[in-house]
């Protein structure tokens, strides 16, 4: 078990692309770090370098108060699981599983309890002397986190360990890791694209864009408080919608005849051109009074059973409401839609970052 | 084709027969004539069915080779093929992994450039080079020894080429959870890489056992004693020239004899041979 820590860690590439814009967080031990953004935004180069697959062009990432920037990825002490799950094909799964040990020289007999043990707690006792091509997605994975686990390392690092698997068995895995990481307590960092996994699993997440960490924090805390309209854009679902406004007083514009009020904290700093953001789920079907009103047709219905996402377009801006699954309207309806002020974010549109009170 | 009409059947099959019988026919021939007596051999038109002289024929080339023609038994000769085919398979097989893994999975200076030089060697046939090679090889003193049968010709581009296809169907992530588990390169090598390639060396074997037993040019050249000649060799060297005359009976012997080797290998790895060109599963 050990700390992470990564000080101003950047990439390039030669030729000087860079891939990472200096990344600088410590992750706490026992801690499990989900890094989610989109493909391409740097968030497998950034595990990678933490398991000293690739190189650190400038910064410095240190793992239990060790700085590994020129250590091997074997004298890390930290073991990996690939998106592929990389089981070696020709081995058995007990031969996978402690290929890593058996290098290591360890006893015959430690490795072979700690195998066992691993393979009780996942399961994968009557599948020792399988080999990967006769088992299924689910349990070559569950095999890849075994090898992880015998190795018994400071931290876990997981590359999209889910991502190969079909919606049911995602849904497992995820509280499967959940569940381990509970038993384990062991320091852990997960990279994915599904906001959900990483709502789901991170204690805290970090939510990368273009090379830079966007925001990072407690997932309720990244739902509740985007630091940007990206992060916004990105962790929820559906997407957050977002309606340009100009400022006006202390309102904010939003064309239509509708305002809302910004609260008096942002004031000071909120700029002329604003972009209000709210979750559909913070849409309320009808009128309430108090609270600014948007109305428009709905244009598209997705049912999904327990609720009902409403498409339509406000001022010729793309918005979606989410409603309860009982209480759907035809599509072609024109509905009003209360919005609560408290549940908009205004974002500043020219910088794209949430607007802060001003300091002070 | 999931048809059923009895006169296309039989065409097919009438049209297979032919093909078989037009290489088989050959091979019974010489089958036959390596068990007639040198008179009943010269004889027109040939007999077609099978002589007695079986034992004695193959008994005395495998002893004393031809007492016309070349006397080298080719008992030794045979096992001068075989060491030089094992030879070269194996060494062929061995370098040309060796490159290949270098190759794919190191990354040094001018990789791209000494991969282009060792592809650009398969456009140049044993042919081109064999005068220079065999002035190395004579300066070296490896006339007449196995050294000089299999050294100059172990090195195999398409060899190499071929495995460094294969590595490259070898998902990175191995290599990679190879280097996460603590094995260093020539672990991984020898762990990962060597049993992945089981069927792709079987398959190569095959072939490059077929190709070294049958190398006709480079030991002509190399070999001037009877003892180190190798069986083809040999039946050119037993067909006497001018005017003497050719035991053809055991010329055709001696042909049997040297068919046999590569057929068995064939027949032996077919499973495998096959498995290694078809084989997609990593």
């Amino acid at each position: 078990m050990a700390e992470i820590r990564l000080q101003d860690v950047r990439k390039s590439y030669t030729k000087g692309v860079p891939v990472i814009h200096g990344v600088t967080t410590t992750i706490a031990d026992g801690e499990f770090i989900v890094i989610v953004g989109p493909s391409g935004c740097g968030k497998s180069t950034l595990l990678r370098m933490i398991a000293g697959l690739e190189t650190i062009t400038t910064g410095e990432i240190s793992i239990a108060g060790r700085v590994v920037n020129e250590v091997e990825p074997k004298d890390r002490n930290i073991a990996m699981v690939f998106q592929n799950y990389a089981l070696y094909p020709h081995m058995t799964v007990y031969e996978n599983m402690s290929y890593g040990l058996r290098i290591r020289r360890m006893p015959r007999e430690e490795i072979r309890s700690r195998v066992e043990r691993a393979a009780k707690i996942l399961e994968l006792s009557s599948l020792l002397e399988r080999r990967p091509r006769e088992l299924s997605g689910g349990q070559r994975q569950r095999v890849a986190m075994g090898r992880a686990i015998v190795r018994e390392p400071a931290a876990f690092l997981f590359d999209e360990p889910l991502s190969n698997l079909d919606a049911k068995l995602r849904v497992q895995m995820r509280l499967e890791i959940q569940k381990l990481h509970r038993s384990l307590r062991t320091t852990s960092i997960f990279v994915t694209h599904d906001q959900v996994e990483a709502m789901t699993l991170a204690d805290r997440m970090i939510v990368m864009n273009a090379g830079r960490a966007e925001q990072i924090g407690a997932p309720i805390e990244v739902y509740d408080k985007p630091e940007s309209l990206f992060v916004g854009g990105f962790i929820g679902s559906p997407a957050m919608n977002f309606l340009p406004a100009r400022r006006v007083g202390d309102d904010a514009d939003l064309g239509g005849g509708v305002r809302v009020p910004i609260p008096p904290a942002l004031r000071a700093a909120a700029p002329q051109m604003l972009t209000l953001g709210v979750r559909p789920e913070h849409l309320v079907a009808g009128e309430s009074s108090g609270s600014p009103v948007l109305r428009f047709q709905v244009e598209n219905v997705e049912a999904l059973g327990a609720d009902s996402l409403l498409h339509g377009i406000f001022e010729g801006h793309a918005v979606v409401a989410r409603v309860d699954g009982h209480d759907t309207p035809p599509s072609g309806a024109n509905l009003a839609f209360a919005l609560p002020p408290e549940r908009a974010h205004f974002f500043d549109s020219s910088t794209g970052r949430r607007v802060r009170p001003a300091a002070g | 084709m999931v048809e059923n009409r009895p006169w296309l059947t039989f065409f097919a099959h009438a049209i297979l027969i032919v093909g078989v019988i037009l290489v088989a026919f050959p091979l019974w021939v010489t089958f036959v004539a390596s068990t007639l007596t040198y008179d009943q051999i010269i004889h027109v038109p040939m007999p077609l069915v099978p002589g007695d002289q079986l034992l004695e024929n193959y008994s005395q080339v495998l002893r004393a080779g031809s007492q016309k023609g070349s006397a080298a038994p080719v008992g030794t000769m045979l096992l001068n093929s075989f060491i030089m085919a094992m030879g070269v398979a194996i060494g062929k097989i061995g370098i040309s992994i060796l490159s290949a893994f270098a190759i794919i999975y190191f990354r040094f200076p001018l990789r791209n450039i000494f991969f282009w030089m060792i592809f650009v060697t398969l456009m140049l046939p044993i042919e081109v080079r064999i005068i220079p090679t065999f002035k190395v090889a004579a300066d070296l003193n490896l006339l007449d020894s196995y050294a000089g049968l299999i050294l100059p010709i172990i090195a195999s581009a398409t060899a190499t080429f071929l495995f460094r296809q294969f590595f490259l169907t070898i998902p990175d992530e191995l290599a990679e959870a190879a280097r996460m588990d603590g094995a260093g390169p020539m672990r991984f090598f020898w762990d990962v890489i060597l049993p992945l390639s089981k069927t792709n060396m079987a398959a190569l074997f095959v072939i490059l056992f077929i190709l070294g037993w049958n190398e006709y040019l480079w030991p002509l050249l190399i070999t001037s004693q009877e003892s180190m000649y190798t069986v083809v060799i040999g039946i050119k060297r037993m067909i006497a020239g001018g005017d003497a005359t050719t035991e053809w009976n055991l010329v055709m012997a001696t042909a049997m004899l040297a068919l046999l080797p590569p057929a068995l290998v064939v027949v032996l790895m077919q499973k495998w041979f096959v498995k290694g060109l078809v084989e997609t599963e990593k």
